[in-house]
């Protein structure tokens, strides 16, 4: 259960189309995420599957059946909001049970679920305290705790990790990630981070405008992606992208190389070679941002975390032939 | 920085108003307590400084004293429970974005800037009226004999007349706690499967208690000393007679200042009873 599929849907908000006509597939079981800009219409896309926003035109189905009219309710989609969006008044338990009762369903089970939902969820201990006694952390594992015990046909996150701090983020993505493996429930995934999406998905679906840049595997999108705008928005740190001379030489309008695609060596022989300006030592590795190279304004490379480089030496960089990206003056791939 | 110097400054330049504000609670209080203690009728000349609790044990003793005690009851009662349940529905409705809001919530709050006096007047002659007013008027197009609002039911129509006047102030305390209700709150309750009803009974209802709970407070504290509207409409007559009424007519119609100052006390002692049964009941939505 769970395939999700939309079918020439459109969103106006009055004069202003913000998703021209789309078609997506989300497989049954797959981790999709939605990942773009802000603006570029992923959370629209969401609520829109959620059912909180009507479509203008086009339909959704959600196993086959069509839900374009159907309540948010009857969608069987749970949904997680990036502010949570935890019932105040309620204890975490009454929080959980809410979908539950209000689906009508008998006491025992209800709390049958509750205390299997805090389980996975590492929740047992504070089943009695009111949200505003819980860490953000733990608000957001309530929030997941509400989505699971109604076990619905696929799960919407919204942003969900964008009011939680570095390490927490980290950790909270780790556990949504064991929760798809354990629960093997479509999930779709709502974020502007590229690393959220590399590292959890399946399928990542890039946004922009409204429009599907390309949807793929996180590896495909990496390895190849099919527009400047994927080249530059997937890795981290950017893509490096040349234009002119040196773009022509290998018959594009723009050459794009990852940092990690660039070796450095000796300035005399290497085919570019530049000035080292900052450079950040990561303990494992070493971001260099290599200036005068007479190609762009500043090259970024990957290098070993304890390179000797300093600030101000100079370097000499060969990218990896098989692995720069060629693109024509449409910004599209040539393969 | 709060140094040393700073504080006493602050406490210093605080002085005054302090001070004032003192004087002008404590000096009133102060005279009441005293009066209450003596009999003190100023037309007939007579002070006598100290007669005990003579004035309390006559003031309580008296059959009116405990029909004015239900009447202030039933009618803070009623007003707070119109007030409250319309308030909440204007609330709900003007949260909604229409067209022209800006002018209709400014009409909607007029009636609160009416000072008693007047609107107590305009509702007796213009509404309530049963020749010219405009409600027997509506009665009469409708071929219905005009109603006599405030000989036949005065009771009713002082607590309509006040509710009109105190929604305003409801809705608006409303209507700021709706508008500071998280709308994802709401979305979230529609995706778990509730509908609208259960929506607000789950998430509207307990998101407004605190807020539910100061009107309640507020108004208690001014609807207990309702004075201009019964002066207005009914000078106390047909069980209108509230306690605040009540103390009125014993200092200046019987000109017993004695007498009146204790009942003045025993209003203060009742409004404090009252306040900390609301408190106990409803002050815990004040926490958290």
């Amino acid at each position: 259960m769970g395939q999700i599929k939309l079918n020439q849907v459109t969103k106006s908000f009055g004069d202003v189309q913000v998703i021209p006509p789309l078609d997506l597939t989300i497989e049954e079981g797959e981790f999709a995420v939605f990942v773009g800009p802000s603006g570029c219409g992923k959370s629209t896309l969401l609520r829109l599957i959620a059912g909180l926003e009507d479509v203008t035109t086009g339909h959704i189905e959600i196993d086959g059946r069509d839900v374009t009219n159907v309540q948010p309710a009857q969608r069987g989609l749970a949904m997680v909001f990036q502010s949570y969006a935890l019932y105040p008044h309620m204890s975490v338990r009454k929080n959980i049970a809410f979908p539950l009762r209000m689906a009508g369903m008998d006491e025992a089970e209800q709390k049958k679920r509750v205390e299997r939902a805090a389980s996975v969820l590492n929740l047992t201990d504070y089943l009695d305290r009111r949200p505003g006694q819980l860490s953000g952390g733990q608000r957001q594992r309530v929030a997941i705790g509400r989505a699971i015990v109604r076990e619905p046909a696929a799960f919407l996150f919204d942003e969900p990790l964008s009011n939680l701090d570095a390490a927490l983020r980290h950790g909270m993505r780790m556990e949504i990630g064991e929760l798809h493996q354990s629960l093997a429930t479509t999930m779709i995934y709502v974020t502007h981070d590229q690393v959220e999406a590399m590292t959890m998905a399946d399928k990542i679906v890039v946004l922009r405008a409204g429009v599907i840049e390309q949807v793929g595997s996180p590896l495909e999108l990496y390895r190849s992606p099919r527009n400047l705008f994927v080249a530059g928005f997937i890795g981290s740190p950017t893509m490096n992208l040349i234009e002119g001379a040196e773009a022509q030489k290998h018959g594009a309008a723009t050459i794009g190389v990852r940092p990690e695609h660039i070796a450095t060596g000796d300035p005399e022989t290497s085919p570019w070679s530049g000035t080292v300006g900052l450079s950040e030592h990561l303990g494992s590795d070493t971001f260099l941002h290599v200036h005068d190279t007479g190609l762009t304004e500043s090259i970024t490379v990957r290098a070993d975390g304890e390179v000797p480089l300093r600030h101000g030496d100079k370097v000499g960089l060969t990218p990896i032939a098989d692995r720069i990206h060629k693109f024509d003056a449409q910004g599209l791939r040539i393969e | 920085m709060a140094t040393k110097a700073s504080t006493s400054a602050a406490r210093l330049m605080m002085a005054p108003a302090v001070t004032l504000l003192l004087g002008w609670m404590l000096v009133p209080l102060t005279m009441t307590l005293y009066f209450s203690f003596a009999d003190y009728r100023p037309l007939r000349g007579v002070f006598e400084p100290w007669i005990g609790f003579d004035n309390y044990a006559r003031f309580t003793s008296s059959g009116s004293f405990w029909d004015a005690i239900w009447a202030t009851l039933i009618m803070v009662g009623a007003i707070l429970a119109i007030t409250v349940t319309l308030g909440i529905l204007l609330a709900l409705l003007l949260d909604k974005p229409i067209f022209g809001q800006g002018v209709v919530r400014i009409l909607v709050i007029a009636p609160f800037f009416v000072m008693p006096t007047v609107s107590a007047l305009v509702w007796k002659n213009m509404m309530m009226d049963p020749v010219n007013g405009v409600l027997s008027h509506v009665f009469r197009f409708f071929g219905a004999t005009p109603f006599d609002w405030l000989t036949q039911a005065p009771l009713t129509s002082i607590i309509l007349i006040v509710s009109w006047q105190w929604l305003p102030f409801a809705t608006l305390i409303l209507l700021t706690a709706i508008q500071s209700l998280d709308g994802e709150q709401l979305e979230a309750a529609e995706m778990d499967g509730a509908p609208p009803l259960k929506r607000f009974w789950f998430i509207i209802l307990p998101h407004l208690a605190r807020a539910i709970t100061i009107v309640i407070l507020i108004q208690t504290i001014f609807l207990l000393g309702i004075f201009a509207e019964i002066f207005v409409t009914t000078q106390g007559s047909f069980g209108t007679r509230t306690l605040t009424y009540l103390v009125f007519q014993r200092v200046l119609e019987s000109q017993n200042v004695g007498l009146g100052s204790a009942g003045g006390i025993i209003a203060v002692i009742l409004a404090n009873i009252v306040a900390i049964f609301l408190m106990r009941a409803v002050g815990k939505n004040l926490d958290a």
